[in-house]
């Protein structure tokens, strides 16, 4: 008996430091860092646009197009599609995929990401999807390429990592074109 | 494999390294009561907390003494984190106005974040509250871990005292692994991964507009102190549903590296420990060199397998900012290391790579494993190796100086074997029942993965899974629950036994007829019973699931 109240005791003052007091350090902590810790929301004309860490489904031809989704880009609950290398499905969406972004798509556009909000894609996929964006919006390819390797970001410290471009914060760069 | 790749291999394998003997320095003199870095600052706080809990930190335990405490601290906490789910829609810090949590899930969410295995049935951003994450899952990724930790000293005790009827003091084992360990590399972490990206706000979710008119939610919550220790204590639960793939928790390939980092340090650490501890430094590294052998065969082959150019779609369920090579570390590492943890879908990997996964938790969670439970799970295996090599030689097999006798040897093959068990008549009964079968995402052997995947996953304490089984329901629920408490509490009680039964031992001197420990022929002695129990028990079920469908994806079968 003298144990199980020593446990619940215990197990009190454990919930108050790991799960009270710890947090709210973390979380005033976390003040140094306010954008961040609060989601690195995007705002254009004081209205929220989107997150830089979230992919946001862009399907018009105007604009740079994410990573196929599994779960159709979905934020509550984010998900997969899951499918295993010997499914049918998985199969007839790569060849949806290939025809929508090329059969010399490069590997991660043929494929859904793991989050499904995957806000990145290769900077070789960027460049394929130029010449439609450069077309729709009038303006010359160049311009539109310069823009591409401005939002290119190398591997982390040059060491960790894949190089890649943030395909939401190219198209708000491209929307603010006038 | 790129230059690329191996040069970050490189900077892994050499800051583990390095790292090792640190920690592992620092948390001989932390449990062997001696004064540290921290005893200043944080000693006044290690007694408030024995008062406050009224125990006394000093007095020994037998080893019945020890598991009851251990027992009944955990029962308490695993009751707690049940009512907290089933109330939290009354409970505060719950913005999205999420319902409480039915009773299986509630129940199989409790008994996983209490054993340390972190099974998700769940997506967390639409199901538990702020506060059921921060002031539930969240301790429990704490005190599950220096419950390990806590084990792992008591055998290590055990081993290291001569005709003593002690191992030690639970209270003091707890306290001390959070307060001095877990606590302080938490809050390093968790401050790095906020400036890396990783949310920590109690604000509401955030409604987005997108550029396309559509509406986006964005979910937050105190995520980056939840993940510090989701890792550092190899519990593995995200905070969102897609885990350590989703943006919020693993933002950069830098916040990747050193959550990979975090998953294997203090396993690897407390191997180290062990060493100091018993007296011989080498004893520690001949076992850790057996664990970064078997680390290092499991990678190459998930390589291997990953890197084939025939795959499908190589980059499915994979994130473009860690690509290939990145995925394949972490899932190694959190199928190792009995994390769970996953940065890219396991389900959508290669049937091999996929059978790299399995086969590492199926060798019993040993190769770093879990926080503290991977070194008392390896010394499982050292009694059955020092017994065999007994058998071979024909004398009474001794380790570190104690003679391993019949009880001991009865005590860690009810430890080796429990999950094995679990695994198979768990597995065996889902395929036989339709509602098993009824929640499979893919056809085919796929299918028999997904559920042997998720009863090794939770019988080895892991939490990963093959994802696209649907497991919210009441026969995985429940199932799964049982599979989960059996493999830890199966292997928890009988490391505390022998802990108990070797303390009481005397201490023989070695003689020429005694097997060393040490070397390499000891470390490969031991990888090969670690291989041949795991790989002879599973064969045949790995043969129907992913080696079948290995074979028939080079024939182009789908299914």
């Amino acid at each position: 008996m003298k144990t199980i109240i020593q446990s619940i005791r215990a197990l009190l003052v454990f919930t108050v430091l790991t799960g009270a007091l710890y947090p709210l350090v973390i979380t005033l902590a976390a003040y140094a860092f306010p954008a961040k810790a609060n989601g690195s929301l995007i705002t254009v004309d004081g209205k929220t646009v989107g997150s830089t860490l979230f992919a946001q489904k862009t399907e018009g031809p105007r604009y740079f197009w994410p990573r196929p989704s599994g779960a159709e880009f979905a934020t509550v609950a984010s998900g997969a599609s899951n499918k295993g290398p010997t499914s049918a499905d998985l199969v007839k969406a790569i060849a949806e995929r290939r025809a929508k972004f090329g059969a010399d798509a490069p590997a991660e556009m043929i494929a859904a990401s793991g989050s499904g909000l995957d806000p990145h894609i290769s900077p070789e996929a960027a460049q394929q999807q130029v010449a439609r964006v450069a077309s729709e919006r009038k303006i010359p390819a160049e311009k539109v390429t310069a823009l591409v390797a401005q939002h290119t970001e190398a591997p982390q410290f040059g060491i960790f990592g894949e190089p890649r471009v943030n395909v939401l914060t190219l198209n708000l760069a491209l929307d603010a074109i006038r | 494999m790129k230059p690329h790749d191996w040069l970050q291999l490189t900077l892994f394998l050499a800051a583990l390294v390095l790292l090792t003997p640190l920690l592992g320095r620092f948390m001989a003199r932390v449990f062997s009561g001696e004064p540290h870095l921290l005893t200043k600052p944080l000693g006044w706080l290690e007694r408030l907390i024995y008062r406050a809990s009224g125990v006394d930190g000093t007095r020994e335990m037998s080893w019945r003494g020890y598991a009851a405490a251990l027992i009944a601290f955990n029962i308490a906490g695993c009751v707690l984190l049940a009512v907290i789910q089933m109330t939290q829609a009354w409970l505060p810090l719950n913005p999205t106005g999420l319902p409480n949590v039915p009773l299986d899930l509630a129940v199989n969410t409790a008994v996983s974040f209490m054993t340390n295995t972190n099974w998700q049935a769940y997506s967390g951003e639409a199901t538990m509250s702020y506060f059921t994450q921060m002031a539930g899952l969240a301790v429990h990724n704490f005190t599950s871990a220096a419950t390990g930790i806590a084990v792992a000293l008591a055998l290590t005790r055990g081993l290291a005292r001569r005709t003593s009827a002690t191992i030690g003091n639970f209270w003091a084992d707890l306290t001390r692994s959070t307060l001095y360990v877990l606590l302080p590399l938490s809050l390093i972490f968790a401050v790095v991964l906020v400036q890396q990206g990783v949310v920590q706000t109690f604000a509401p979710y955030v409604t987005a507009t997108t550029l396309e008119g559509a509406e986006q939610v964005i979910p937050l919550g105190p995520t980056a102190s939840q993940i510090a220790i989701k890792q550092l204590g190899t519990n593995g639960g995200g905070f969102f549903g897609v885990n350590s793939a989703h943006p919020f928790e693993n933002p950069t390939p830098f916040s990747n590296f050193l959550t990979m980092l975090a998953i294997f340090v203090i396993p690897s650490a407390l191997v180290n420990m062990y060493g100091r501890l018993v007296g011989n430094q080498r004893q520690g590294w001949s076992i850790w060199a057996a664990m970064m052998a078997l680390f290092l065969i499991g990678l190459g082959t998930m390589c291997w397998a990953e890197f084939q150019p025939n795959l499908p779609a190589a980059m499915e369920g994979k994130e473009t900012r860690f690509g290939v090579f990145n995925s394949v570390l972490f899932a190694t590492v959190t199928t190792d290391a009995s994390c769970g943890a996953v940065n890219a879908m396991h389900d959508s990997l290669s049937p091999l790579a996929g059978l790299v996964a399995m086969v590492n938790m199926m060798l019993g969670e040993v190769v770093f494993g879990g926080v503290g439970a991977g070194l008392y799970g390896m010394l499982m295996f050292v009694l059955l190796t020092v017994f065999i090599a007994g058998l071979m030689v024909g004398r009474t097999p001794e380790y570190l100086g104690k003679k391993i006798e019949a009880a001991e040897i009865k005590w860690a093959v009810v430890a080796v074997l429990a999950p094995c068990v679990c695994i198979l008549i768990g597995t065996a009964v889902s395929l036989a029942n339709p509602v098993g079968t009824a929640t499979l995402n893919n056809a085919g052997p796929h299918g028999l993965s997904e559920v042997l995947y998720a009863w090794t996953s939770a019988a080895a304490n892991n939490g990963s899974a093959f994802a696209g089984i649907g497991v919210n329901n009441p026969f995985y629920n429940y199932g799964l629950t049982l599979a989960m408490f059996v493999g830890r509490f199966a292997v928890i009680i009988p490391a505390l036994a022998i802990a108990g039964s070797l303390a009481a031992k005397k201490t023989a001197p070695a003689s020429s007829g005694t097997f060393p420990t040490t070397g390499a022929t000891f470390t490969l002695l031991l990888i090969a019973v670690v291989v041949i129990v795991g790989a002879l028990t599973f064969l045949p079920a790995l043969t129907l699931g992913p080696i079948v469908e290995h074979l028939l994806l080079q024939a182009g079968r789908t299914f």
